[in-house]
């Protein structure tokens, strides 16, 4: 709290309020109003946000802003709020994307506006209360809650497919979350509490860490995704609209890495130090693998979408590596891939809004029509494939040395992905940017507007300060990932 | 041999309700409005009285009366005044219904009341045959209601269907009763409760006594394999007796449920838990999947209250107080969202158009984005989604079930309402990403749409705050069955 103001309460409930207030402008003849408002609502969102890092103390690890509330006495649920070092950067990322969302659709979604932003608007607080919550069943409502916006926004606004792929993400996310709830049952009965951080005490048999830890990883691997539950990605993605890919790609994947921070490794260390070498082959197949799926793509989304699952192989990697460069590596790219996947979705957006396809042989030459933009998706596409200035290599290496430090072999099946990571995205970039002017449509184009600029600036200025000074970042969380490697060290047998 | 005059106090409910129907059916004879308004508001003004007497009658205590064939306490009066609340509430729904389809005489509403006045009964009863004649009273009134449209055959064969698998139902139960009435010598569930204990009943004729109660349990219910008759008959009758049919007698049966298993029966709760766990899991099964290759909303919705059945026995079979509030709070919601459920189907209905593929809700909201709106909670409320409140009726039961050991069964349990939850989304999707097949406009009643909308509200309201309904339940059945 400062000032008496519950900080992170209105962080969650801000953009929420204002998202029902947009709501209410009611249908398409107040479409202006409702764009209106929903601007207001992220950026004072964002704005609510600053102080969270401002008033930040990174010497601390703990839980800080921290919030208790008696919500269900029943089942001793409480409303639980708290940021450590790695929450935060995930609660800023998410209220960062939000205005940017709403800015990327102001022309483009012309039916339903009012329920398209209120949808991503209420999805920001939601999703803000995922990071925050510290009690598990308010993090568990927060957590199904997340589906029902993206479902809507999926369903109605996305592609021809959307409907397949609607059903599809929800079906497959809810699978794993109903998991987790019976493991947050056992949990529960165990200890007597729903309080996350009373389960990190909590001693817990080997077979009861391992079925833990498998519920818990089923829950979490579905939305990072990893190999091989991540089928519904590629279809959510290329279904979505622009803003539904750029929230799903920069938001919702972190949601599971976040989850795994979280739950897994404190709660079940045994397991995770058992499962471990599994969770990391799953990794590596996703960054290699996945890799070579991306770079047979011809469709735009679909590459990125398969990138995207890539990068966050790096991620769970970084994550099960057990060490502190290795965790921080993992939430760097998380926070890079937020930024640099965004973008990218959102190129791919400019281009849609203008030729209607994603194909990358309808393309060609579109520098000759584009240069701006092709200024930008070059920075983009340079950060994707890791290039050392920008945020994606930041994240890359430091998981890399912390991979070294576990295992050479390791870290040298790691670090193909700058190849392979290289080699798909570039490829793309060649055959859409360069080259001879492909055919009449591209010949039409016009550069982007300064709506497009607007938001393609910033996000590029987000992209070259964490990649050229990532200090700050890795700072913030440095008492965090020690205090959580702390808990990951220490047997929880009896 | 002495008379002593029983005392009346806590039987006041059922004394004023049956005293203001026997006026309501005398003065429905003049009334000549064919909407008939009268009857309705002095049918809705009996319920709202008799909340009021249960409210004030309501001590916390547990009293015990006309001998111990009936009882009165805090579950009581919760349960009942669950009761008038749904009773008031499908009134409200159906007016504009029965009056299109010539179903709006004075039946409608008498039976309505004593439907009404035979729950009572069965909520507050405490012997075998208080139980008994409280399931007859509401039964006999539920045919006839289900007949009522006495030119449609699909209706009159439902009613058909209905009565004979309901008379088969309760012979099933009358044969089970008095095994356990040779068995303990006692009709009066509290001695039964002593034999049974005492250690003197014969345990075979007991253990066979209960195998036909939880069968006749089972049929009224609907729980499989005893649920056959739950689809045709929500099918076929007119959508405000389905209404009713689907929401305040699982009210009463869950007490009666309770009364025998948890109340007499509960020193067996190892024999009867392992028979419910059988019917807990094949209704979550038979419901989920069955449900999901309906094309008649109403069906569906058959199928879902036979899925919404497994997950209440799941609380029952607990067989602790944890369990038993828990489900006393899952009926309390599920009934609530049944309401919502059908209120909406009767909503979207007009003359000569009733609304039940699921295909009518194509595009709702394109037409109406708020009723789209109120149904989309309904729909993810009954999915068990947060932050609905059907989600926190599911988590009770599963952590009650959970916490009495039976971990493969919540298991199950939720991969059932995962496969359940698909024919939920299904009908959002068609409310918000199809286009609309119809373009008549929604012809409500304001009073109606209203109270839909409050229904629908409440169940994100009740799933943000959910702690004073479980409060409630907890407290109610903490007083009730404190003694076990």
């Amino acid at each position: 709290m400062i000032l008496g103001i519950p900080l992170l309460s209105l962080v969650i409930w801000l953009p929420i309020v204002a998202g029902v207030a947009v709501l209410a402008t009611g249908g398409d003849r107040n479409a202006n109003l409702a764009r209106m408002i929903a601007l207001v609502g992220s950026v004072l969102g964002f704005i609510v946000a600053i102080p969270i890092y401002t008033g930040f103390n990174a010497l601390q690890g703990g839980m800080q802003f921290t919030e208790l509330q008696p919500w269900v006495e029943r089942f001793h649920v409480n409303y639980h709020l708290g940021v450590d070092g790695i929450s935060l950067w995930l609660v800023l990322l998410n209220c960062f994307t939000t205005p940017l969302v709403v800015i990327a659709g102001w022309k483009v979604i012309e039916k339903k506006v009012a329920q398209y932003m209120a949808a991503f608007l209420i999805m920001s607080g939601i999703v803000n209360g995922v990071f925050m919550a510290l009690d598990a069943l308010l993090f568990y409502v927060f957590w199904e809650a997340m589906l029902i916006p993206m479902f809507i926004i999926i369903g109605v606004w996305g592609g021809p497919n959307r409907v397949y792929a609607a059903i599809k993400f929800f079906l497959y996310t809810l699978l794993g979350s109903l998991l987790m709830l019976v493991a947050l049952i056992y949990l529960y009965h165990q200890s007597g509490s729903f309080s996350i951080l009373d389960y990190y005490k909590l001693p817990l048999s080997m077979a009861a860490q391992v079925l833990i830890f498998l519920a818990f990883f089923v829950a979490f691997a579905v939305k990072v995704p990893m190999w091989p539950v991540h089928t519904w990605l590629p279809d959510a993605h290329v279904e979505a609209p622009t803003g539904g890919s750029v929230v799903l790609a920069a938001i919702m994947l972190k949601v599971g890495a976040y989850g795994f921070l979280r739950f897994s490794l404190p709660i079940a260390p045994d397991a995770s130090h058992a499962l471990s070498g599994f969770m990391i082959t799953l990794s590596l197949i996703a960054v290699v693998y996945i890799g070579l799926v991306a770079l047979v793509q011809s469709d735009m989304k679909k590459l990125i979408a398969y990138s995207s699952i890539s990068h966050m192989g790096f991620v769970t990697l970084g994550i099960f590596i057990f060490n502190a460069i290795g965790t921080e590596g993992a939430i760097v790219q998380m926070i890079s891939h937020g930024l640099v996947s965004g973008a990218m979705f959102l190129c791919v957006g400019v281009l849609y809004d203008r030729l209607h396809s994603r194909q990358i042989a309808d393309y060609g030459g579109v520098a000759n029509k584009m240069p701006m933009f092709a200024a930008f998706f070059m920075l983009f596409s340079m950060a994707n494939s890791g290039l050392p200035g920008t945020s994606g290599f930041a994240g890359e290496f430091m998981v890399i040395l912390g991979a070294m430090k576990a295992n050479f072999w390791l870290a040298f099946a790691a670090a193909s992905t700058l190849v392979f990571g290289a080699a798909y995205t570039l490829w793309m970039y060649k055959r859409v940017i360069f080259g001879a002017v492909a055919n009449s449509h591209v010949s039409e184009l016009m550069d982007i507007n300064s709506r497009e600029f607007l938001f393609l600036a910033i996000l590029a200025v987000g992209v070259l300060g964490m990649g050229l000074y990532p200090l700050p970042v890795a700072n913030i969380m440095h008492a965090s990932v020690n205090d959580l490697l702390l808990h990951v060290a220490q047997s929880k047998l009896q | 041999m002495n008379f002593t005059m029983p005392e009346l106090t806590p039987a006041l409910p059922e004394i004023f309700l049956l005293a203001a129907l026997s006026v309501i059916l005398i003065v429905d004879l003049f009334v000549a409005d064919p909407k008939r308004f009268a009857t309705f508001l002095l049918t809705q003004a009996s319920l709202l009285v008799c909340a009021i007497i249960t409210i004030m009658n309501a001590s916390g205590k547990v009293v015990h009366t006309f001998d111990n064939m009936y009882v009165s306490d805090m579950m009581t009066a919760v349960l009942k005044v669950g009761v008038y609340v749904c009773v008031f509430m499908l009134l409200i729904y159906s007016r504009r219904y029965i009056e299109s389809r010539e179903l709006c005489k004075g039946e409608f509403y008498t039976l309505s009341l004593f439907a009404t006045l035979g729950m009572m009964v069965m909520i507050s009863a405490n012997s075998f045959l208080t139980l008994y004649l409280g399931l007859e009273l509401m039964s006999l009134s539920l045919y006839a209601m289900v007949a009522l449209q006495r030119d449609s055959h699909v209706a009159t064969e439902a009613a058909m269907k209905y009565f004979v698998l309901g008379a088969l139902a309760s012979g099933l139960l009358l044969y089970g009763m008095s095994m356990l009435y040779g068995a303990t010598g006692s009709l009066d569930i509290n001695r039964v409760l002593e034999a049974i204990k005492s250690g003197q009943a014969n345990p075979d004729v007991l253990v066979f006594g209960i195998v036909f109660v939880v069968a006749g349990l089972g049929f009224k219910l609907g729980a499989v394999p005893f649920h056959m008759w739950v689809p045709d008959v929500y099918h076929g009758a007119p959508t405000a007796v389905t209404l009713f049919i689907g929401s305040a007698p699982k009210l009463a049966a869950f007490a009666f449920v309770l009364r025998i298993l948890s109340g007499g029966l509960q020193p067996l709760v190892h024999d009867w838990s392992q028979m419910l766990e059988i019917l807990a899991v094949l209704s979550m099964a038979i419901g989920n999947i069955t449900a999901i290759a309906q094309a008649n909303i109403k069906r569906m919705l058959a199928y879902s209250t036979i899925s919404h059945m497994g997950f209440l026995l799941l609380g029952i079979l607990s067989g602790n107080v944890n369990g038993y509030s828990s489900a006393m709070f899952y009926v309390l919601i599920y009934a609530l969202m049944t309401l919502g459920g059908f209120g909406m189907v009767m909503l979207m209905s007009r003359e000569g158009f009733e609304a039940d593929k699921i295909d009518d809700f194509k595009g709702l909201n394109a037409r109406s984005p708020w009723n789209a709106f109120v149904m989309l909670l309904l729909m993810f409320s009954m999915a068990g989604i947060p932050p609905t409140v059907g989600f926190y009726a599911k988590f009770s039961v599963l952590q009650a079930a959970l916490n009495s050991g039976h971990v493969w069964l919540v298991v199950a349990a939720v991969l059932f309402s995962l496969i359940g939850s698909f024919y939920y989304l299904r009908i959002v999707k068609l409310m918000y990403f199809d286009a609309p097949i119809i373009d008549a406009p929604i012809i409500a009643n304001q009073d109606a749409r209203i109270l839909l909308g409050i229904n629908g509200i409440a169940m994100l309201l009740l799933g943000i705050l959910p702690q004073s309904l479980m409060a409630l339940c907890a407290q109610s059945i903490q007083s009730s069955f404190s003694g076990f």
